[in-house]
């Protein structure tokens, strides 16, 4: 567990030293603010629901960029031979990469309480979907987080371990969204619908914890770092 | 270096590794003992690097196994992985860390904490002459130095068996004659496999040497066995003053002479080279036969096969 969090903690600061952080940071809360502010006296209400709305779809661009450094950037700079040949196991790594992952996406997500603090001032908002809005987000961070990395540890060029990640997550979004469930024969919709990243942020969105969502995620997330830990054993093989 | 009483620090026993139709290991055995520092050449291409990945637990063989203190690397990988320092081809370091944070960083992975951490740095600091360089960024070093990060990177857990993938490349004359004593203090104790291309270097530093080519075994011995053992004859090299073709009908009528080569030099001097196919050394007749004639002699030496010669004819000429 040592070296997990050695490598989580040299992960998590190697986030901080490019400027490309604080960039995505940046983009990330004005992003939000800006999209869930402006219609917010028209609709005069005191809840977040539009703002954990608006974040699968945000998400799906900010995840990608947290990832796609992850193995692509090891593998380029050959220092994952390095890594590899050190006493740590591969789950070990994959772990502290993706923990270190996670708080980053979690500072980012964190710095968005700028929103709630607003809300309480001005208004009287019911807590308790706020604060399950956020767990959930974090549950579905994970998840996206998970299939970046996995897909990062597959290429050794971060733009494409970029689009690569896009357009896994998106595919997974859309499989449980109507544009994909109208137009597939009825017997499926309910695989589609359940598979999807999407339809499980729903209730999660409205306050409504359900064990099945948090389960979905949770699976998720945990195929794909078992997933990860299997791509890196690949070279084994080679 | 007792090298017939070492403990056994890497056994590698029918290693082959295959990449596709590519055989990059074919059948490799060889041993290497507690207190030696061993050299693994070969041309480029020729599987060292393949086989200092497969020791150190980054590639699996194809078939074969590998032995380091008598742990299987297919079986306790981690184990073996704790008894090896590894110094890829490539020096492969975070850039955007400093040398202190990588070494802690490094440190931490291999379960040094606290004060032991803090010693172990200290000592890989001093000893790898890092301390000026200590809080810049390893990305702004200068090759010289970003090798010795490597290096430091590689001992400062203390392990049994070192692993140097080309250590000597981008280091200037200076610098390699101090990572060359570094190696051999190391040495003196504790077990190095050192990889390369540049002959001189293996050498000047190696107990023993491992020619490979293509993935096979062509050589093995000590260097001395190498040069001598390989190739019976020698070659004498004179500066001869006399009659040119006297010169050449003794010498060429001598037992064991192969060849003769005589270019004038000035003044009545001449260079003469003289090639034997037997293993004595015959100075003694030369310069009998040179009293005998009444001729003047400046300078006879005996010049030994260098190991590049051997290394040439051993991998073929391809270098």
């Amino acid at each position: 567990m040592n070296t997990v969090a050695a490598i989580f903690k040299k992960e998590f600061a190697s986030y901080f030293i490019s400027p490309i952080a604080y960039v995505f940071i940046i983009v990330f809360l004005v992003g939000t603010n800006f999209m869930y502010f402006q219609p917010f006296f028209l609709i005069n209400q005191a809840d977040m629901r539009n703002y954990f709305g608006l974040l699968p779809w945000v998400f799906l661009f900010f995840v990608p960029a947290i990832t796609m450094r992850g193995w692509a950037e090891e593998k380029k700079s050959k220092t994952m031979e390095l890594l590899l040949t050190w006493p740590v196991s591969d789950t070990e790594v994959v772990l502290g990469k993706f923990l270190a992952s996670l708080a980053f996406l979690a500072t980012a997500v964190a710095l968005s309480a700028t929103i709630p603090i607003t809300l309480f001032i001005i208004g009287n908002p019911d807590p308790g979907p706020i604060v399950g809005g956020y767990a959930g987000a974090l549950l579905m961070g994970a998840a996206y987080l998970a299939i970046g990395l996995w897909v990062s540890s597959h290429t050794e060029n971060q733009i494409v371990a970029f689009i690569l990640a896009w357009v896994a997550m998106f595919a997974l979004m859309i499989i449980g969204h109507p544009v994909v469930t109208l137009k597939i024969p009825s017997a499926l919709v309910p695989l589609f619908s359940n598979l999807g990243l999407f339809t499980h942020f729903e209730s999660i969105g409205r306050g409504v914890i359900d064990s099945r969502d948090v389960m979905y995620y949770l699976s998720m997330t945990g195929i794909f770092l078992f997933l990860n830990t299997q791509s890196l054993g690949r070279r084994k093989s080679e | 270096m007792n090298e017939k009483t070492g403990r056994l620090m890497l056994e590698v026993r029918g290693l082959n590794k295959r990449f596709g139709q590519v055989h990059a290991v074919n059948n490799l055995n060889f041993e290497v003992r507690r207190g030696e520092v061993f050299g693994f050449l070969g041309p480029n291409g020729a599987g060292k690097s393949t086989t200092m990945r497969i020791i150190t637990c980054f590639i699996p063989p194809t078939s074969g196994s590998v032995l380091v203190d008598g742990m299987d690397t297919a079986e306790q990988d981690l184990a073996v992985r704790r008894r090896i320092g590894y110094l890829p081809e490539s020096t492969p370091l975070y850039s955007d860390m400093t040398v202190r944070e990588y070494l802690a960083f490094v440190g931490q992975v291999r379960s040094l904490r606290g004060e032991k951490l803090k010693a172990r740095m200290d000592e890989m600091f001093s000893v790898c002459a890092l301390t000026a360089m200590a809080d810049r960024q390893i990305g702004k070093l200068s090759k010289g130095y970003r090798q010795r990060v490597g290096l430091a990177q590689a001992m400062i857990h203390d392990p049994d068996l070192l692993i140097l993938d080309e250590p000597m490349s981008g280091l200037d004359p200076n610098q390699i004659i101090e990572i060359r004593n570094l190696i051999k203090k190391f040495g003196e104790e504790k077990t190095v496999i050192y990889c390369s291309h540049i002959l001189s270097e293996v050498s000047a530093t190696c107990d023993r040497i491992l020619i490979i080519k293509d993935g096979r075994i062509v050589a093995t011995g000590t260097p001395d066995d190498l040069t001598s053992g390989h190739k019976g004859g020698s070659r004498y090299t004179l500066r001869i003053k006399g009659d040119k073709e006297p010169i050449k009908s003794t010498f060429s009528s001598m037992g064991g002479v192969s060849g003769i080569d005589i270019e004038s030099a000035q003044e009545g001097w001449f260079n003469a080279r003289i090639n034997t196919e037997i293993k004595d050394d015959i100075g003694e007749l030369i310069f009998n036969r040179v009293v005998q004639n009444g001729w003047a002699l400046s300078e006879l030496r005996r010049d030994q096969t260098s190991l590049e010669e051997v290394f040439t004819e051993l991998t073929g000429g391809r270098q």
